[in-house]
Order: C-alpha cells, then sequence, then structure tokens
C-alpha cells in the first residue's frame, strides 16, 4: 500500500485497502469555513443534535473577514453561536487568517492525519504527510454528526521533481509548469504524491505550496513523505501525537512523471485556465494593473521576504497597486518583527487583514472590467477575482513584487541578485 | 430511478468551474431559491433567459472544478436543472451534486453530440446519451451503485437522518 492508503486503512480501522474500494473513516481535523453556513442547516436537517467530536472541529472566519456586507457579518455571527453552543473552541476569528495557514501554524497538520475541510485547497497538509481533502458543507455535516466520512480510496500518481531551482524560480514556479505538462484534470480522483531530489530541500512552505496547487489538477489529496525537515517544523511547535506512514516498497503508482527543474525559467498562467502555462518571460511586459501577494497558496513570511528583499529601499510603479495579505496572524507578526511590513509599505503596498481577500473576488482587491492582476494564488478563471472581463496571471511570489516594481510582468531573477 | 432522463441541451466548454457557475460575489447568500437566480451566471449570458426546468447543461471536461462551494450544486439543483452530462467533472463538485441529489452523467464523448438547443436523451439501462435532433449517441459511464443509492434517496441527507447509518454499506 502507498502511505496515503495507510491512512485511510488505519482510520476505517482495516488491515489493507486498494485504490477504487469506499471506506468510512474516522476524521482527526475538520475544518469549516464562513462561506459554508449550509453546513450548520445540513447538520440540523440531519437531526444532529451534539457535534460527535467538537475538540476535533476548527471554524475559521477567512473568506470575507471582517465582514464586508451585512450578509457576512449574519453568516459569521451564526458560526460564533454555533461554535458556543457546541462547545467547539476551535473557533479562528477575524484577522486570524487563512485556514490552511492557521491548521499549519498551530500544529493541527501533522503526518498520519486524515484532515477535511470546506476548502478545496486542503490537500495543503499533505505537504506533512496528512490525507487531507476538500469536501463541501453537507459532507462536512456528516463528520459533524458522526466524527466520520466515506471516501473512495483514490489512485496514487507519482511526481519526481529532480535537480536545483535556478536563481529566481521557485516551487511555485515549479508546480505550474507540472499543471502546464499534465493538464488542469490529470489528476481528478487521485492523490498525487511529490518525490525526487528537489523535494529533500525544499522547505516546509514551498512543500505547501506544491500541495496546495495539486488542487488545481483535480488533486483528491497530495503528499510528500515526512523526513527531518518536517520533523524539526513540528518539533519546534512541540507538536506530538502523530504517526509517521511509509509506502510499501513493492507499492506501484498508478503513473509516475520525472521533471528536472535545474533548467526551468519562472513560469505564468495566462488567463483563463491554471494549465494555460508559458515560460514568464513570453508574457514579459505585459501592464499589471494589480499585483496580489498572499493567499494559502504564497502568502507565508518566505513569500512576503521575497517580496521585501525585491523592494525594500524602491517604490512600485505609480500604475500598479499592490495589495499585501499576510496568511495568517503569526505570518503578520513575524512580518512586522523582520521590518518587511514596513518595507513593503514604504515601497508603496497595502496590507489587508489575514484571511483569503480577494483571491475569491469576495473582498480587498477586486479587478474591474479590462484590468490585469498578477498574483501568487492559485485560479485565474474568468471572474475570480472581479470582473469576468479582468485578467488574471499566475506567478510566484518574487515575480509578483518585481512586477509591481517595474509596472508590468517580469521576471524577479535580477532584482534577487 | 427513471430509465429515461430527457432535456434540452445548454453546452459549455471545458473547465467551467464553480466560480463560473456560482460567482463569488453572490457567496454570502444562504437562501436556496436566491442561490438559484445566479446559476451560472459567471459563465453564460444567455442561460438565464434561455433556460427552462428540466433542462439539461452538457460541458466538456473537468465541470465544476475548482473552489468546493456548494452553492454551485446547490444553484444548478434549485434552478431545475435536470442532469449534467460532461466529460469529467471536479471531485468535490461531484459529491456536492450527488449530495443533493442531482443527476451527474460522464460521457467522455459528449462533444461529438453536444448541441446548442437540441434535445439529449439519457438511457440509464443501455449506458447511452442520444441527441434527438441527429439521432446520434454516446456511451455514458454507469453511475455507481453507492451514487445511485444517495440518487434514489434524493440526496444523501434523507440517509443521513437515521440514527445508526453506515453509507458504505
Amino acid at each position: 500500500m502507498h502511505a496515503l492508503e495507510k491512512i485511510l486503512a488505519a482510520h476505517a480501522g482495516v488491515d489493507k485497502v486498494c485504490a477504487g474500494e469506499i471506506v468510512n473513516c474516522d476524521i482527526d481535523v475538520a475544518g469549516i469555513n464562513d462561506l459554508y453556513p449550509q453546513a450548520m442547516y445540513s447538520f440540523r436537517e440531519i437531526n444532529g443534535k451534539k457535534v460527535a467530536h467538537p475538540e476535533r472541529v476548527v471554524i475559521f472566519l477567512d473568506h470575507y473577514a471582517p465582514a464586508s456586507t451585512i450578509r457576512q457579518a449574519e453568516n459569521q455571527k451564526q458560526f460564533r453561536e454555533f461554535a458556543r453552543e457546541q462547545g467547539i473552541e476551535g473557533l479562528m476569528e477575524v484577522g486570524q487568517g487563512v485556514c490552511h495557514q492557521i491548521l499549519a501554524d498551530k500544529g493541527y497538520s501533522a503526518p498520519g492525519r486524515l484532515m477535511v475541510a470546506t476548502d478545496s485547497h486542503t490537500p495543503t497538509h499533505g505537504a506533512f504527510g496528512a490525507f487531507s481533502t476538500g469536501v463541501g458543507a453537507t459532507d462536512i455535516s456528516c463528520i459533524l454528526k458522526t466524527g466520520k466520512l466515506w471516501f473512495r480510496v483514490p489512485e496514487i500518481i507519482r511526481i519526481n521533481l529532480e535537480g536545483e531551482l535556478p536563481p529566481g524560480v521557485f516551487a511555485k514556479d515549479a508546480i505550474l509548469h507540472v499543471i502546464g505538462k499534465l493538464g488542469a484534470d490529470y489528476a481528478i480522483y487521485r492523490g498525487v504524491e511529490f518525490a525526487g531530489s528537489l523535494i529533500k530541500k525544499l522547505s516546509i512552505a514551498e512543500r505547501m505550496t506544491l500541495c496546495n496547487m495539486t488542487t488545481e489538477m483535480g488533486a483528491k489529496a497530495a503528499y510528500i513523505q515526512p523526513d527531518s525537515i518536517t520533523e524539526a517544523f513540528l518539533q519546534a511547535k512541540n507538536i506530538s501525537g502523530y504517526t509517521i506512514y511509509e509506502t510499501d516498497p513493492d507499492f506501484i503508482a498508478g503513473a509516475e512523471h520525472t521533471f528536472d527543474v535545474s533548467e526551468l525559467s519562472p513560469q505564468i498562467a495566462a488567463p483563463s485556465s491554471v494549465d494555460h502555462v508559458s515560460d514568464l518571460h513570453e508574457y514579459a511586459g505585459i501592464p499589471v494593473d494589480q499585483a496580489f501577494l498572499g493567499t494559502c497558496t504564497g502568502g507565508r513570511i518566505d513569500d512576503i521576504a521575497l517580496a521585501a528583499r525585491i523592494l525594500k529601499g524602491r517604490k512600485i510603479s505609480p500604475s500598479t497597486r499592490m495589495i499585501v495579505v499576510p496568511a495568517s496572524k503569526n505570518t503578520l507578526q513575524k512580518a512586522i518583527e523582520k521590518g518587511y511590513m514596513q518595507d513593503l509599505i514604504e515601497a508603496g503596498c497595502t496590507f489587508v487583514t489575514p484571511g483569503c481577500a480577494a483571491c475569491l473576488g469576495t473582498h480587498q482587491g477586486l479587478i474591474a472590467e479590462g484590468e490585469s492582476c498578477i498574483t501568487s494564488s492559485s485560479r485565474n478563471f474568468p471572474g475570480r477575482m472581479g470582473h469576468k472581463k479582468g485578467e488574471i496571471y499566475l506567478a510566484s511570489p518574487a515575480a509578483v513584487a518585481a512586477s509591481a516594481l517595474t509596472g508590468v510582468i517580469t521576471d524577479p531573477a535580477p532584482y534577487l541578485e | 430511478m427513471e430509465r429515461f432522463i430527457e432535456g434540452k441541451m445548454h453546452v459549455f466548454g471545458d473547465n467551467i468551474d464553480t466560480d463560473q457557475i456560482y460567482p463569488g460575489q453572490y457567496l454570502d447568500v444562504t437562501d436556496h431559491e436566491e442561490m438559484a437566480r445566479y446559476c451560472l451566471k459567471g459563465a453564460s449570458a444567455e442561460f438565464e433567459e434561455a433556460f427552462i426546468k428540466g433542462d439539461m447543461v452538457v460541458a466538456g471536461k473537468n465541470f465544476g472544478c475548482g473552489s468546493s462551494r456548494e452553492n454551485a450544486a446547490i444553484a444548478l439543483k434549485v434552478r431545475g436543472v435536470g442532469c449534467v452530462v460532461a466529460k469529467s467533472f471536479g471531485r468535490i463538485f461531484y459529491r456536492n451534486a450527488i449530495n443533493l441529489g442531482l443527476l451527474l452523467i460522464v460521457c467522455p464523448k459528449i462533444d461529438e453530440i453536444a448541441q446548442m438547443g437540441a434535445s439529449l436523451r439519457i438511457d440509464m439501462d443501455q449506458h447511452t446519451a442520444m441527441n434527438l435532433e441527429t439521432g446520434n449517441s454516446a456511451e455514458i459511464e454507469p453511475v455507481s451503485d453507492y451514487a445511485m443509492k444517495i440518487l434514489n434517496a434524493g440526496g444523501i441527507k434523507s440517509l443521513l437522518r437515521d440514527e445508526e447509518m453506515d453509507p458504505t454499506v
């Protein structure tokens, strides 16, 4: 079995599972965000009275926090009331940040755990060796009532990343390249494991970016085998009580692909699909109205640090607005401590409350008809960040900062020397 | 479930993600009837005018990819979409739709018979989809037993109301 299969088997209380089988599993972490008041309604509709394991539930006010409409405020109020009524202590209030960053920051993400959240980017936590997957409101209400959910065991695809990333090229570029080659529907229903010589060198933050973006290939879950880097991260947070599973040596993946990143240049996903990927230089010089740095894909402290490095002592283009959303309160505090916030504000950036912000077009940085945005987030579908006729380009955090500086799509490498 | 399901086709392309099915600006809406008004607003202007309850949505690959928002499935269901036929579906959308009792049909060669405004007939026994105007048909993948159980119950909520329900049995 693959490690991901072992996690499912362990949580289903069986010795063995195979791809295609349906299993019913105990869930370790159940996350709900503020887009899903339906979760509470569905819970009532299925005669839910007491949440089965309130200590395993985390509620996040992140997708439109602070509330920008009365309805948003009403929805968040209902979540607070529900948390109080059910004794759910894990209520992550306005300003705590994006669900996935909070889960990582606060030690919910750990090897061998089975994590489910009402968010498509939940595969992010495969970076910790968890089986982590996204669902909708009604599925999470099933977990609220029973503590369990059914899954079809996925086939596993292995993606080997070999070589060293050249200067100015990052995990986001690597994963955009992979998605561009394999396609936005390549990994539907599958688990995607990243292995190879590059992976061992990547930080947890970069591993999270890789796993996060597997969602944009349709993946059900992602996986990176925990190693000394994973354990050092967990130890620093005093996290224990987890199990590291290992894939059996005779396990055969459904498919395997190898990419050498040594010759890779910065990548860009042009409008309007995530697999519409090219070398960034093919789009160099296109004006950008907005640069957006943030989200569970690219708003971590390392990403903000890169932006600060590029922009410190400089001013962004007068024709470009740059919005920075630290992925969590923790990230914001570090950005303040290290002076990055000051550097970026002096350069002309504006900061907004940790959360999802404009990634999904709910608030804090939408674009108008005919405007273009370069972003470190994960999606560029029509209308994603505002008007249907706005153009969204996906790139690395470094490219976002470099483009804000020049006012046009720009390779970041010269600015990182 | 009826053997034959028929409806007029509204045809869409590949990668119609849930933002296009249900745009982000309406995500704070909780009333289902209101959600239905925004159905496919991000993907098509004509849909709003031309759609009649019972019509079908026909699409290319990866329909419903992207965000897990259940609003997308709710909007389609409450709007009255008879079924969605696509080359492939995003997996979270698939679960959300089946959970609500919305029939989704995987038809790998739907592009060969899709035609705006023509009627499509699904044969759930013979596993085919036929364009009633041209007479051309394509194979559909049978719906899994597991999904059929949920669909026949009108959605998963009625199954989950029972106290001791294990949905895998």
